[in-house]
Protein backbone atom coordinates (compact mmCIF):
# COMPACT_ATOMS: atom_id res chain seq x y z
CA UNK A 1 0.00 0.00 0.00
CA UNK A 2 2.88 2.19 0.98
CA UNK A 3 4.47 1.42 -2.57
CA UNK A 4 1.52 2.49 -4.45
CA UNK A 5 1.24 5.81 -2.55
CA UNK A 6 4.82 6.78 -3.18
CA UNK A 7 5.04 6.06 -6.89
CA UNK A 8 1.34 8.02 -6.76
CA UNK A 9 3.00 11.02 -5.13
CA UNK A 10 5.91 10.77 -7.81
CA UNK A 11 3.45 10.30 -10.78
CA UNK A 12 1.61 13.42 -9.61
CA UNK A 13 4.61 15.82 -8.75
CA UNK A 14 5.85 14.74 -12.73
CA UNK A 15 2.82 15.84 -13.97
CA UNK A 16 2.09 18.63 -11.82
CA UNK A 17 5.41 19.71 -13.28
CA UNK A 18 4.72 19.58 -16.61
CA UNK A 19 1.51 21.74 -16.28
CA UNK A 20 1.52 24.00 -13.54
CA UNK A 21 4.30 26.42 -13.09
CA UNK A 22 4.02 27.45 -9.59
CA UNK A 23 6.09 24.98 -7.34
CA UNK A 24 4.49 26.19 -4.10
CA UNK A 25 1.23 24.90 -5.76
CA UNK A 26 2.91 21.81 -7.14
CA UNK A 27 3.64 20.99 -3.64
CA UNK A 28 0.22 21.92 -1.89
CA UNK A 29 -1.58 19.33 -4.54
CA UNK A 30 1.42 17.02 -3.84
CA UNK A 31 0.50 16.93 -0.06
CA UNK A 32 -3.05 17.21 -0.48
CA UNK A 33 -3.21 14.20 -2.74
CA UNK A 34 -0.74 12.21 -1.06
CA UNK A 35 -3.05 12.94 2.15
CA UNK A 36 -6.14 11.75 0.87
CA UNK A 37 -4.37 8.52 -0.44
CA UNK A 38 -3.35 7.96 3.20
CA UNK A 39 -6.71 8.22 4.58
CA UNK A 40 -7.77 6.48 1.91
CA UNK A 41 -5.37 3.58 2.35
CA UNK A 42 -5.62 3.63 6.28
CA UNK A 43 -9.37 3.21 6.10
CA UNK A 44 -9.22 0.34 3.39
CA UNK A 45 -6.53 -1.16 6.25
CA UNK A 46 -8.83 -1.18 8.89
CA UNK A 47 -11.57 -2.68 6.90
CA UNK A 48 -9.52 -5.44 6.49
CA UNK A 49 -8.38 -6.19 9.66
CA UNK A 50 -12.48 -5.43 11.17
CA UNK A 51 -13.47 -8.41 8.45
CA UNK A 52 -10.63 -10.70 9.52
CA UNK A 53 -11.29 -10.22 13.50
CA UNK A 54 -14.70 -10.58 13.19
CA UNK A 55 -14.53 -13.88 11.00
CA UNK A 56 -12.21 -14.92 13.71
CA UNK A 57 -14.48 -13.70 16.64
CA UNK A 58 -17.57 -15.60 14.80
CA UNK A 59 -15.46 -19.05 14.41
CA UNK A 60 -14.13 -18.86 18.21
CA UNK A 61 -17.48 -17.88 19.28
CA UNK A 62 -19.08 -21.34 17.37
CA UNK A 63 -15.88 -23.31 19.17
CA UNK A 64 -16.46 -21.23 22.80
CA UNK A 65 -20.01 -22.11 22.55
CA UNK A 66 -20.19 -25.50 21.52
CA UNK A 67 -17.59 -26.58 23.89
CA UNK A 68 -19.63 -25.27 26.81
CA UNK A 69 -22.74 -27.03 25.19
CA UNK A 70 -21.63 -29.76 25.12
CA UNK A 71 -20.56 -30.78 28.64
CA UNK A 72 -23.97 -30.22 29.95
CA UNK A 73 -25.25 -32.25 27.25
CA UNK A 74 -22.95 -35.43 27.94
CA UNK A 75 -23.99 -35.07 31.97
CA UNK A 76 -28.01 -35.52 30.42
CA UNK A 77 -27.13 -38.17 28.68
CA UNK A 78 -25.28 -40.15 31.02
CA UNK A 79 -28.11 -39.41 33.86
CA UNK A 80 -30.73 -40.65 31.09
CA UNK A 81 -28.53 -43.74 30.63
CA UNK A 82 -28.30 -43.93 34.23
CA UNK A 83 -32.05 -43.95 35.20
CA UNK A 84 -33.36 -45.94 31.88
CA UNK A 85 -30.58 -49.06 33.16
CA UNK A 86 -33.09 -49.15 36.34
CA UNK A 87 -29.81 -49.37 38.74
CA UNK A 88 -31.45 -46.13 40.28
CA UNK A 89 -35.06 -47.48 40.54
CA UNK A 90 -37.27 -50.22 38.55
CA UNK A 91 -38.48 -48.07 35.55
CA UNK A 92 -42.14 -48.60 34.20
CA UNK A 93 -42.74 -49.26 30.13
CA UNK A 94 -44.32 -45.31 30.20
CA UNK A 95 -41.02 -43.74 31.51
CA UNK A 96 -38.96 -45.76 29.50
CA UNK A 97 -40.66 -44.20 26.22
CA UNK A 98 -40.40 -40.70 27.55
CA UNK A 99 -36.31 -41.63 29.06
CA UNK A 100 -36.26 -42.56 24.95
CA UNK A 101 -37.66 -39.39 24.09
CA UNK A 102 -35.13 -37.69 26.05
CA UNK A 103 -32.27 -39.43 25.03
CA UNK A 104 -32.89 -39.30 21.41
CA UNK A 105 -33.10 -35.06 21.66
CA UNK A 106 -30.13 -34.88 23.87
CA UNK A 107 -28.38 -37.09 20.93
CA UNK A 108 -29.81 -34.37 18.17
CA UNK A 109 -28.48 -31.86 19.99
CA UNK A 110 -25.28 -33.25 20.79
CA UNK A 111 -24.70 -33.99 17.21
CA UNK A 112 -25.65 -30.39 15.85
CA UNK A 113 -22.97 -29.23 17.86
CA UNK A 114 -20.18 -31.66 16.58
CA UNK A 115 -21.74 -30.41 13.57
CA UNK A 116 -21.13 -27.00 14.61
CA UNK A 117 -17.89 -27.57 15.94
CA UNK A 118 -16.49 -29.50 12.43
CA UNK A 119 -17.88 -26.39 10.71
CA UNK A 120 -15.43 -23.71 13.25
CA UNK A 121 -12.70 -26.48 12.94
CA UNK A 122 -13.10 -26.33 9.22
CA UNK A 123 -13.49 -22.24 8.92
CA UNK A 124 -10.58 -21.72 11.09
CA UNK A 125 -8.29 -24.24 8.94
CA UNK A 126 -7.91 -26.52 11.89
CA UNK A 127 -9.68 -29.57 10.87
CA UNK A 128 -6.91 -32.61 11.47
CA UNK A 129 -6.29 -35.46 9.08
CA UNK A 130 -4.73 -38.60 10.50
CA UNK A 131 -4.25 -40.21 7.32
CA UNK A 132 -4.19 -44.29 6.79
CA UNK A 133 -4.01 -46.46 3.93
CA UNK A 134 -7.17 -47.95 3.87
CA UNK A 135 -9.71 -50.05 1.88
CA UNK A 136 -12.69 -48.15 0.89
CA UNK A 137 -15.07 -50.81 0.10
CA UNK A 138 -14.47 -52.06 3.66
CA UNK A 139 -15.11 -48.66 4.84
CA UNK A 140 -18.57 -48.32 2.72
CA UNK A 141 -19.44 -51.81 4.26
CA UNK A 142 -19.23 -50.51 7.53
CA UNK A 143 -21.20 -47.30 7.30
CA UNK A 144 -23.75 -49.53 5.86
CA UNK A 145 -23.74 -52.08 8.70
CA UNK A 146 -23.86 -49.18 11.06
CA UNK A 147 -26.96 -47.42 9.19
CA UNK A 148 -28.79 -50.69 8.88
CA UNK A 149 -31.28 -50.43 11.83
CA UNK A 150 -32.40 -46.94 10.65
CA UNK A 151 -32.41 -48.15 6.56
CA UNK A 152 -34.92 -51.08 8.31
CA UNK A 153 -37.00 -48.47 10.15
CA UNK A 154 -37.48 -46.27 7.35
CA UNK A 155 -37.88 -49.20 4.84
CA UNK A 156 -35.12 -48.46 2.59
CA UNK A 157 -33.30 -51.01 1.10
CA UNK A 158 -29.75 -50.08 0.73
CA UNK A 159 -27.77 -52.26 -1.99
CA UNK A 160 -23.81 -51.99 -2.60
CA UNK A 161 -22.08 -52.97 -6.11
CA UNK A 162 -18.01 -52.19 -6.25
CA UNK A 163 -15.76 -53.27 -9.13
CA UNK A 164 -13.09 -56.05 -7.68
CA UNK A 165 -9.02 -55.36 -6.92
CA UNK A 166 -9.44 -51.57 -5.80
CA UNK A 167 -6.55 -50.19 -4.85
CA UNK A 168 -6.11 -48.88 -1.14
CA UNK A 169 -6.22 -45.08 -0.34
CA UNK A 170 -4.36 -42.87 1.74
CA UNK A 171 -7.19 -40.77 3.48
CA UNK A 172 -8.40 -40.25 7.36
CA UNK A 173 -10.95 -42.98 7.59
CA UNK A 174 -12.84 -41.71 10.30
CA UNK A 175 -13.28 -38.39 8.25
CA UNK A 176 -14.80 -40.25 4.84
CA UNK A 177 -16.77 -42.42 7.28
CA UNK A 178 -18.16 -38.98 8.21
CA UNK A 179 -19.02 -38.28 4.11
CA UNK A 180 -20.65 -41.70 3.39
CA UNK A 181 -22.66 -41.64 6.30
CA UNK A 182 -24.07 -38.27 5.84
CA UNK A 183 -24.77 -39.16 2.19
CA UNK A 184 -26.48 -42.07 3.42
CA UNK A 185 -27.89 -40.43 6.36
CA UNK A 186 -29.73 -37.78 3.58
CA UNK A 187 -30.66 -40.83 1.26
CA UNK A 188 -32.16 -42.15 3.46
CA UNK A 189 -34.01 -39.57 5.46
CA UNK A 190 -35.54 -38.13 2.65
CA UNK A 191 -37.08 -40.92 0.91
CA UNK A 192 -40.78 -40.46 1.19
CA UNK A 193 -42.14 -44.20 1.75
CA UNK A 194 -40.62 -47.22 0.46
CA UNK A 195 -37.46 -46.81 -1.01
CA UNK A 196 -34.09 -48.04 -2.50
CA UNK A 197 -30.57 -46.56 -1.98
CA UNK A 198 -27.80 -47.96 -4.20
CA UNK A 199 -23.76 -47.15 -3.75
CA UNK A 200 -21.38 -47.55 -6.56
CA UNK A 201 -17.90 -48.10 -6.17
CA UNK A 202 -15.79 -47.93 -9.15
CA UNK A 203 -12.27 -46.70 -10.12
CA UNK A 204 -12.26 -43.36 -13.02
CA UNK A 205 -8.59 -42.76 -14.29
CA UNK A 206 -6.73 -41.62 -10.76
CA UNK A 207 -9.48 -41.66 -8.65
CA UNK A 208 -11.36 -43.49 -6.70
CA UNK A 209 -15.28 -43.08 -7.50
CA UNK A 210 -18.44 -43.31 -4.86
CA UNK A 211 -21.88 -42.51 -5.99
CA UNK A 212 -24.94 -42.68 -3.91
CA UNK A 213 -27.87 -42.76 -5.38
CA UNK A 214 -31.77 -42.92 -4.35
CA UNK A 215 -35.48 -41.89 -5.09
CA UNK A 216 -36.50 -39.96 -2.70
CA UNK A 217 -37.99 -36.79 -2.81
CA UNK A 218 -35.15 -34.70 -4.79
CA UNK A 219 -33.83 -31.04 -4.56
CA UNK A 220 -36.16 -28.37 -6.31
CA UNK A 221 -34.17 -27.36 -8.98
CA UNK A 222 -34.00 -23.11 -7.76
CA UNK A 223 -32.80 -24.74 -4.64
CA UNK A 224 -29.87 -26.83 -6.46
CA UNK A 225 -26.78 -24.09 -6.17
CA UNK A 226 -27.40 -23.73 -2.35
CA UNK A 227 -26.99 -27.17 -1.68
CA UNK A 228 -23.12 -27.10 -0.43
CA UNK A 229 -23.62 -23.77 1.57
CA UNK A 230 -23.70 -23.72 5.61
CA UNK A 231 -27.46 -24.21 7.22
CA UNK A 232 -29.26 -24.64 3.91
CA UNK A 233 -32.12 -26.83 3.42
CA UNK A 234 -34.15 -26.91 0.57
CA UNK A 235 -37.94 -25.98 0.88
CA UNK A 236 -39.24 -29.36 0.17
CA UNK A 237 -37.16 -30.60 2.57
CA UNK A 238 -37.82 -28.57 5.08
CA UNK A 239 -41.88 -29.81 4.74
CA UNK A 240 -40.85 -33.44 4.65
CA UNK A 241 -38.42 -33.21 7.68
CA UNK A 242 -38.10 -30.94 10.12
CA UNK A 243 -34.73 -32.25 11.70
CA UNK A 244 -31.56 -31.32 10.21
CA UNK A 245 -29.15 -28.36 10.90
CA UNK A 246 -28.10 -28.18 6.82
CA UNK A 247 -23.99 -29.04 7.77
CA UNK A 248 -24.44 -32.14 6.64
CA UNK A 249 -23.31 -31.61 2.82
CA UNK A 250 -21.09 -28.49 3.55
CA UNK A 251 -19.10 -30.32 5.89
CA UNK A 252 -19.16 -33.42 3.67
CA UNK A 253 -17.35 -31.19 0.48
CA UNK A 254 -15.11 -29.58 2.52
CA UNK A 255 -13.65 -33.15 4.11
CA UNK A 256 -13.60 -34.27 0.57
CA UNK A 257 -11.60 -31.18 -0.77
CA UNK A 258 -9.14 -31.31 1.75
CA UNK A 259 -8.66 -34.59 0.79
CA UNK A 260 -7.70 -34.12 -2.70
CA UNK A 261 -11.34 -34.90 -4.34
CA UNK A 262 -14.21 -33.29 -6.00
CA UNK A 263 -18.03 -34.15 -5.01
CA UNK A 264 -21.27 -33.14 -6.63
CA UNK A 265 -24.63 -34.37 -7.42
CA UNK A 266 -27.62 -35.04 -9.83
CA UNK A 267 -31.16 -34.02 -8.67
CA UNK A 268 -34.40 -34.04 -10.14
CA UNK A 269 -37.47 -32.87 -7.63
CA UNK A 270 -39.37 -36.21 -7.40
CA UNK A 271 -37.43 -38.45 -8.90
CA UNK A 272 -34.56 -38.99 -6.61
CA UNK A 273 -30.73 -37.38 -6.07
CA UNK A 274 -27.28 -38.96 -7.10
CA UNK A 275 -24.72 -37.44 -4.83
CA UNK A 276 -21.00 -38.44 -5.86
CA UNK A 277 -17.22 -38.02 -4.92
CA UNK A 278 -14.13 -38.53 -5.87
CA UNK A 279 -10.66 -39.56 -3.83
CA UNK A 280 -7.40 -39.68 -5.88
CA UNK A 281 -5.62 -43.02 -5.36
CA UNK A 282 -1.93 -41.59 -6.17
CA UNK A 283 -2.37 -39.30 -2.98
CA UNK A 284 0.64 -38.90 -0.89
CA UNK B 1 -12.18 -52.55 46.64
CA UNK B 2 -10.70 -50.93 43.92
CA UNK B 3 -10.08 -46.53 44.91
CA UNK B 4 -11.04 -44.24 41.30
CA UNK B 5 -10.61 -40.62 41.85
CA UNK B 6 -12.25 -38.25 39.87
CA UNK B 7 -11.03 -35.25 39.33
CA UNK B 8 -13.91 -32.88 37.66
CA UNK B 9 -15.40 -29.90 38.50
CA UNK B 10 -19.00 -30.53 37.03
CA UNK B 11 -20.67 -31.87 40.50
CA UNK B 12 -23.80 -33.34 38.30
CA UNK B 13 -21.39 -35.30 36.87
CA UNK B 14 -19.76 -36.42 39.79
CA UNK B 15 -22.98 -37.58 41.31
CA UNK B 16 -24.25 -39.63 38.58
CA UNK B 17 -20.66 -41.41 37.79
CA UNK B 18 -20.06 -41.78 41.45
CA UNK B 19 -23.78 -43.21 41.38
CA UNK B 20 -22.81 -45.80 38.96
CA UNK B 21 -18.66 -46.63 39.74
CA UNK B 22 -19.96 -47.71 43.25
CA UNK B 23 -22.52 -50.17 42.50
CA UNK B 24 -20.26 -51.77 40.19
CA UNK B 25 -18.33 -52.10 43.40
CA UNK B 26 -15.30 -49.62 43.39
CA UNK B 27 -14.67 -46.74 45.81
CA UNK B 28 -15.20 -43.82 44.42
CA UNK B 29 -13.39 -40.06 45.12
CA UNK B 30 -14.46 -36.72 44.01
CA UNK B 31 -11.99 -33.82 43.96
CA UNK B 32 -14.11 -30.58 42.09
CA UNK B 33 -10.34 -29.31 41.60
CA UNK B 34 -7.03 -29.55 39.93
CA UNK B 35 -5.38 -28.51 43.37
CA UNK B 36 -7.43 -30.71 45.62
CA UNK B 37 -7.14 -33.41 43.12
CA UNK B 38 -3.53 -33.48 43.11
CA UNK B 39 -3.81 -33.77 46.69
CA UNK B 40 -5.78 -36.65 47.32
CA UNK B 41 -3.80 -38.41 44.60
CA UNK B 42 -0.90 -38.06 46.95
CA UNK B 43 -2.83 -38.78 50.24
CA UNK B 44 -5.71 -41.59 48.61
CA UNK B 45 -3.51 -43.58 46.59
CA UNK B 46 -6.31 -44.41 44.16
CA UNK B 47 -6.12 -47.48 41.73
CA UNK B 48 -7.03 -44.91 39.12
CA UNK B 49 -7.49 -41.22 37.87
CA UNK B 50 -10.25 -39.98 35.81
CA UNK B 51 -9.28 -36.53 34.60
CA UNK B 52 -10.95 -33.83 33.58
CA UNK B 53 -8.83 -31.21 31.65
CA UNK B 54 -10.96 -27.88 32.29
CA UNK B 55 -10.63 -27.83 36.01
CA UNK B 56 -10.63 -24.59 38.17
CA UNK B 57 -7.17 -23.86 40.00
CA UNK B 58 -5.06 -25.95 38.11
CA UNK B 59 -5.11 -27.11 34.39
CA UNK B 60 -5.89 -30.69 33.93
CA UNK B 61 -2.63 -31.22 31.95
CA UNK B 62 -0.54 -29.11 34.89
CA UNK B 63 -2.32 -32.11 37.31
CA UNK B 64 -1.47 -34.78 34.86
CA UNK B 65 2.33 -33.87 34.08
CA UNK B 66 2.56 -33.16 38.51
CA UNK B 67 0.88 -36.59 38.65
CA UNK B 68 3.73 -38.39 36.08
CA UNK B 69 6.54 -36.40 37.84
CA UNK B 70 6.04 -37.38 41.46
CA UNK B 71 7.53 -40.75 42.58
CA UNK B 72 4.06 -41.66 44.75
CA UNK B 73 1.68 -41.19 41.86
CA UNK B 74 3.68 -41.60 38.69
CA UNK B 75 2.32 -45.20 38.23
CA UNK B 76 -1.56 -44.82 38.96
CA UNK B 77 -3.17 -45.05 35.47
CA UNK B 78 -5.08 -41.60 34.33
CA UNK B 79 -7.54 -41.85 31.64
CA UNK B 80 -8.30 -38.08 30.42
CA UNK B 81 -12.10 -37.48 30.30
CA UNK B 82 -12.63 -33.88 28.49
CA UNK B 83 -14.61 -32.98 25.58
CA UNK B 84 -11.57 -30.84 24.20
CA UNK B 85 -11.20 -33.16 21.12
CA UNK B 86 -8.57 -31.08 19.42
CA UNK B 87 -5.58 -33.75 18.00
CA UNK B 88 -3.25 -31.27 19.93
CA UNK B 89 -5.18 -31.91 23.12
CA UNK B 90 -5.07 -36.03 22.88
CA UNK B 91 -1.21 -36.14 21.51
CA UNK B 92 -0.31 -33.45 24.49
CA UNK B 93 -2.32 -35.84 26.86
CA UNK B 94 -0.51 -38.84 25.95
CA UNK B 95 2.70 -37.33 25.55
CA UNK B 96 2.65 -36.44 29.57
CA UNK B 97 1.56 -40.13 30.05
CA UNK B 98 -1.80 -40.46 29.97
CA UNK B 99 -3.20 -44.08 29.85
CA UNK B 100 -6.04 -43.06 27.81
CA UNK B 101 -8.37 -40.26 26.56
CA UNK B 102 -11.38 -39.93 25.97
CA UNK B 103 -14.24 -37.37 24.84
CA UNK B 104 -16.94 -37.75 26.78
CA UNK B 105 -19.70 -36.84 23.95
CA UNK B 106 -18.33 -39.96 22.05
CA UNK B 107 -18.91 -42.36 24.78
CA UNK B 108 -22.14 -44.25 26.44
CA UNK B 109 -21.85 -44.63 30.16
CA UNK B 110 -21.26 -48.99 29.34
CA UNK B 111 -18.85 -47.97 27.12
CA UNK B 112 -16.54 -45.84 29.58
CA UNK B 113 -17.15 -48.10 32.18
CA UNK B 114 -15.42 -50.60 29.98
CA UNK B 115 -12.43 -48.40 29.78
CA UNK B 116 -12.28 -48.21 32.92
CA UNK B 117 -12.25 -51.39 34.33
CA UNK B 118 -9.26 -52.10 31.09
CA UNK B 119 -7.15 -49.26 32.71
CA UNK B 120 -7.45 -51.11 35.98
CA UNK B 121 -6.99 -54.56 34.54
CA UNK B 122 -4.02 -53.42 31.46
CA UNK B 123 -2.59 -50.53 31.29
CA UNK B 124 -2.41 -50.29 27.54
CA UNK B 125 -1.62 -47.41 26.30
CA UNK B 126 -4.41 -45.96 23.50
CA UNK B 127 -6.14 -42.80 22.03
CA UNK B 128 -9.79 -42.35 20.91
Amino acid sequence: MGGIIIVSSWAIYVIGNRYIEDPLIIALVVIFITTLLFIIAFIITQSFERLAEASRMKSEFISIVSHQLRSPLSNLKWVVELLMSGKISPVSEKQTEYFKVLKENSERMEELVSDLLTVSRIEQGKLSFQKERISLRDLIEKVIKEVGIFSKASNVEISFNSEENLPQIMVDPDQIKLVIGNLLDNAIRYIKERGKVEIDLKKKNDNLYVEVKDNGIGIPKDDQKYIFQKFFRSANVKRHQTEGSGLGLYIAKSIIKKSGGKMGFQSQEGIGSTFWFTLPIFMK
Amino acid sequence: MKKILFIEDESALQKTFGEIITQEGYQMMSALDGETGLRMAKTKKPDLILLDLILPKIHGFDVLKKLKEENETRDIPVIVLTNLEGLEDVEKALKLGATTYLVKANYSLEELLEKIKKALGEESGTSD
